[in-house]
């Protein structure tokens, strides 16, 4: 245990992470499940609202748009599709960012995108969300 | 990081590693999720279309039945099914089910044909519909 001392005692006491853990400096992720989890509770809850969604449009095949806006307005459709908006978003982001974090190696480029599809996800539920409530509220 | 020229994914593809279905699949189903994901942009686009009415759910309902929406909303609906189908696939091998190699090549041409049956199947109950 004594010894040589290394750089690592020098500039602090020893503690039990690994030499990589300790020189990155960042410690544990702490959220390592939670993306996981949410991928998946986000994909159980689209099973069902997406037969509801598909079976709602083809329905609307060829209707005008009054009885399009009149049919999405109906409170179970407008929350249907509000909770399909938001899972379909929510899940869209956890998935593009595991591509972005597998395929695109340079990091300036990868913070980039993850940004983006963050700041896109966000804008495109928050816009389907403001659309359906002005189609149910608004007529 | 401790090796910084570590091979980076998706290295082993095409040379080292031959593909097969259960390899393919699992690509599809990221192709399909991006495509998937282009289309829930469509889909708030299309309800914005609708919510200001007039001019805007006109040009949006001339756009999608032009060829290239036509197009575009035949690759969504593909990819979206195939998503779907494949995406039970793994959430069964979440909860253990179905791990077993032939059991994964049955349940793959399984989710394969389902694809093509399922997104037939809602084309022609859709185009006889609105005709």
């Amino acid at each position: 245990m004594s010894g040589t001392k290394t750089p690592d005692d020098v500039v602090r006491p020893r503690d039990f992470r690994t030499p990589v853990g300790r020189a990155r400096g960042l410690g544990s992720g702490k959220t390592g499940t939670g993306h996981f989890w949410w991928l998946r509770v986000t994909s159980v809850a689209l099973i069902p609202l997406f037969a509801w969604f598909i079976g709602t449009l083809v329905s609307l095949v060829g209707a005008d748009l009054a009885t399009v806006q009149t049919v999405l307005a109906r409170p179970f459709n407008a929350i249907t599709f509000a909770l399909f908006a938001i899972a379909t978003f929510w899940h869209s982001k956890l998935g593009l960012q595991v591509v972005i974090e597998d395929y695109i190696h340079q990091r300036a480029l990868e913070i980039t995108l993850q940004l983006l599809v963050t700041f896109a996800c966000a804008a495109g539920a928050l816009a389907s969300l403001y659309a359906i409530a002005r189609i149910a509220l608004l007529g | 990081m401790a090796n910084r020229n570590r091979p980076l994914s998706p290295f082993m593809l095409g040379t080292l590693y031959r593909l097969q279905i259960t390899s393919v699949m699992s690509l599809m189903h990221r192709v399909t999720g991006i495509v998937a994901s282009v289309g829930a942009f469509g889909l708030a686009w299309w309800l914005l279309a609708v919510a200001r009415g007039g001019e805007a759910y006109a040009s949006a309902s001339d756009l999608l039945a032009s060829p290239l929406g036509m197009f575009a909303l035949a690759a969504f609906s593909l990819a979206l099914v195939y998503h779907l189908l494949n995406g039970i696939r793994h959430l069964l091998w979440d909860i253990g089910w179905g791990f077993e190699l032939p059991e994964v090549y049955r349940s793959g041409y399984a989710v394969v044909a389902l694809t093509f049956v399922l997104t037939a199947a809602i084309w022609f109950v859709a185009l006889r519909g609105g005709a």
